[in-house]
């Protein structure tokens, strides 16, 4: 099976081909390299960029105003800050023109910590991400949504922003992306590129199928009926895990992957609160004002009546940075254990 | 005993009767929108002013050059918030401007939610104007790198003052434009009024030229005096010109006047210390027998009236509907 990497740029592919992606581009994402995560490797539409953020969304944006399709690539949302007031003006273009102008763009990075990435190459960027009106967001947890979810989004007319949780880059998937070989290392020789010398490389694409993950659609990872626990991302998995651990203790949690932020399965979360009366939320980004205390609120103001305990967030603490040696980053974002402790712990909890 | 010869740059040709008096009544007709913005403003049919008063002679030239039209064969005008004569220059109505200001449901550029001067007509390519400074130049090398694998000769411009060229997206616009691996069609303008809201340029700003700074990525500069009418003319239309056919960048810096302030914030006043377009243009006019004073009268007062005429039903015009606010968060364009 493929990697998200791959999943990734499978779709990319798919969108040069059929949807009309013109281009692709950010800093490295062109040949040689074809990205620090060798997921625009062999693409027809990539090219090198400055390196300059602002730059990078300023042009797609200018891209997708002129007619062009663009995907574009922050190397690591760490670095994508510096561009806040122009994803802002991304995403109010359509509503400050009232309709007269929309942007059909796209831009990737990847965000969160599992890769002893230290300071500057942990952040996560969903709780910002979703302050910013006007985009849809999204985020996949395994290859076969990351590549449905980028030809989603390749469709849009709107911005999109697409979350690479950079952890899940290389983890190999559990489904087949519709048209990828049965064998992983023939798949690897048709699409990664070779070390050395790659001037002469050119990618040999599979028939690839159209797959699609619609925008706004959450997937019920794993069915239950005692707690619900809401995640994306890098802890999607592990909340997975925690919840396959548990059963054999008799917690049966429901996992949903939520898969786009915004906007997000709103019924998804309703009807499994509705049924199991408890609710963790889990990511990794910062505590305060997280994304998934927008949640709790919501939670509590429409099914309040719902609950037998309070609605919890399990998040990433609120520190300047994720430090760099294995027991910082473990102590600073939520890992197995402690999804397993708060799932039991709010297993066990009573009215 | 032979002297060296006189290299004299031969003087331009100077424009023609009927190009002149276009021009004119496209300035007095920009300058008489301003005034009445500016009023309406005053009288409380408006929260914020904000516009081109003084820039007239050259905004007026970039309209009538540029090639009007929807998509990357035609020309995108990436613009800030002074540039209403570029848009009448064009052929756009002045009663959209109106309507922004008064924040009618029928403003034509962003339906009640964005300040005067704030354009926006995708038919056009006109870019929509927002409030951060120099944004836009980070978003029109977008625009030109689509034009240039277009082919055609549309080219794109982009406007902005001279404070602004200290943020980081002027120097993203030189670097993006001039790429070796793709350099662009791109006009890159600066109106150089030599204030920012109330700070001088000149405590802040070492370069003698805000255009020399395109010279070190080999791109063709000028400044040029942007208040004489036939400079700013003629100056522009040979940049236009070698922007359209080398399909490379050109950074064109004009010194203007700004003769009301920066905007409602710093009272919009008439300052009387600064060239005024419209004077030098109204001058030249009579000086070569092409208008009269009298004749020069009536098409302001003509402009006047009309104006006046428009700002009325503008300020009759209801106000966008409360639920409207829900409306083009995303594009209803599939
Ligand atoms: C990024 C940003 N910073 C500050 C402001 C507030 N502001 C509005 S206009 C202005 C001065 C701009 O001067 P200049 O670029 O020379 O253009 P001018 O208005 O003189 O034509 C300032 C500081 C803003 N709108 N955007």
């Amino acid at each position: 099976m493929a990697n998200m990497a791959q999943a990734i740029r499978m779709a990319l592919h798919y969108a040069e081909e059929n949807l009309g992606v013109t281009d692709i581009f950010g800093e490295d994402v062109g040949p040689p390299l074809g990205g620090v995560f060798t997921v625009t490797q062999g693409l027809k539409t990539t090219w090198n960029s400055p390196l300059d953020e602002r730059g990078i969304i300023g042009v797609a944006m200018g891209i997708a105003m002129a007619g062009g399709r663009p995907v574009a690539e922050i190397q690591f949302c760490d670095y994508v800050y510096n561009t806040i007031d122009l994803l802002k003006l991304a995403g109010n273009t359509c509503w400050s023109t009232h309709g007269d102008w929309n942007l059909p763009m796209v831009v990737k990075t990847p965000v969160g910590s599992g890769i002893r990435g230290s300071i500057y190459h942990s952040h996560s960027f969903d709780a910002t991400m979703t302050h910013i009106p006007g985009w849809k967001v999204v985020i996949p947890s395994n290859p076969l949504d990351a590549y449905g979810l980028m030809i989603s989004a390749c469709r849009e007319q709107d911005p999109v922003m697409y979350l690479e949780p950079k952890a899940l880059l290389r983890i190999k998937g559990e489904e087949r992306i519709p048209g990828e070989p049965d064998d992983d290392r023939l798949l690897s020789k048709m699409i990664d590129a070779p070390l050395g010398d790659r001037s002469k490389w050119k990618a040999q694409w599979p028939e690839l199928q159209a797959y699609e993950v619609p925008i706004g659609k959450g997937k019920i990872v794993r069915p239950g009926s005692q707690v619900t626990v809401v995640s994306y991302g890098r802890t999607l998995p592990l909340c997975a895990k925690a919840a396959e651990t548990l059963a054999a203790e008799g917690i049966d949690a429901e996992v949903i992957d939520l898969r786009s932020l915004w906007p997000y399965d709103w019924e998804m979360i309703r009807a499994s609160v509705e049924k199991t009366g408890k609710v963790l939320y889990v990511n990794e980004d910062t505590e305060v004002t997280n994304f998934g205390e927008h949640l709790i609120r919501r939670t509590v103001d429409e099914l309040f009546y719902h609950l037998n305990a309070a609605p919890k967030l399990l998040a990433g603490k609120f520190l300047p940075g994720i430090g760099l040696a294995d027991t910082l980053e473990m102590a600073s974002v939520p890992q197995l254990g402690d999804i397993l402790d708060a799932i039991r712990k709010l297993a066990a909890e009573q009215p | 005993m032979s002297r060296p010869a006189l290299v004299e740059k031969p003087e331009r040709a100077p424009l023609d009767r009927e190009l002149l008096v276009r021009m004119h009544d496209l300035m007095v007709e920009a300058r008489v929108l301003e005034e009445r913005l500016i009023q309406m403003y005053k009288a409380g049919h408006g929260f914020f002013w904000i516009g081109g008063p003084g820039e007239e002679a050259f905004n007026v030239s970039l309209g009538l050059l540029m090639k009007k039209g929807q998509g990357p064969a035609f020309d995108y005008l990436h613009a800030h918030y002074r540039q209403s004569a570029t848009l009448l220059a064009l052929g756009e109505e002045p009663i959209g401007a109106l309507r922004q200001m008064k924040n009618t449901a029928t403003d034509p550029y962003s339906g009640g939610r964005n300040f005067a001067g704030h354009f926006s007509k995708r038919s056009w390519n006109i870019a929509p104007a927002s409030s951060p400074i120099e944004v836009q130049y980070a978003v029109a090398p977008g625009t030109a790198l689509v034009q240039k694998r277009h082919g055609g000769d549309g080219i794109t411009i982009v406007t902005g003052g001279d404070a602004g060229t200290a943020e980081g997206d002027f120097a993203s616009c030189l670097v993006w434009s001039s790429r070796p691996a793709n350099p662009l069609p791109i006009l890159i303008i600066v109106t150089n009024n030599k204030w920012g809201i109330s700070t001088a340029s000149d405590g802040q700003h070492g370069e003698k030229h805000v255009a020399d700074r395109g010279k070190a990525f080999g791109m063709r500069t000028k400044t040029i005096d942007g208040n004489d009418p036939e400079t700013a003319y003629l100056e522009l239309k040979e940049a236009i010109a070698y922007v359209r056919k080398e399909r490379k960048p050109f950074l064109l810096e004009a010194n203007v006047s700004r003769l009301y302030g920066h905007s409602s914030a710093s009272g919009a006043n008439f300052v009387t210390d600064e060239v005024d377009c419209l004077k030098v243009m109204e001058e030249r006019l009579e000086q070569r027998g092409i208008m009269t004073r009298a004749q020069m009268d009536a098409v302001r007062t003509r402009w006047t009236e009309a104006i006046a005429e428009m700002a009325r039903q503008a300020r009759e015009e209801p106000l966008p509907a409360p639920e409207t606010i829900w409306n083009h968060i995303y594009s209803e364009r599939k």
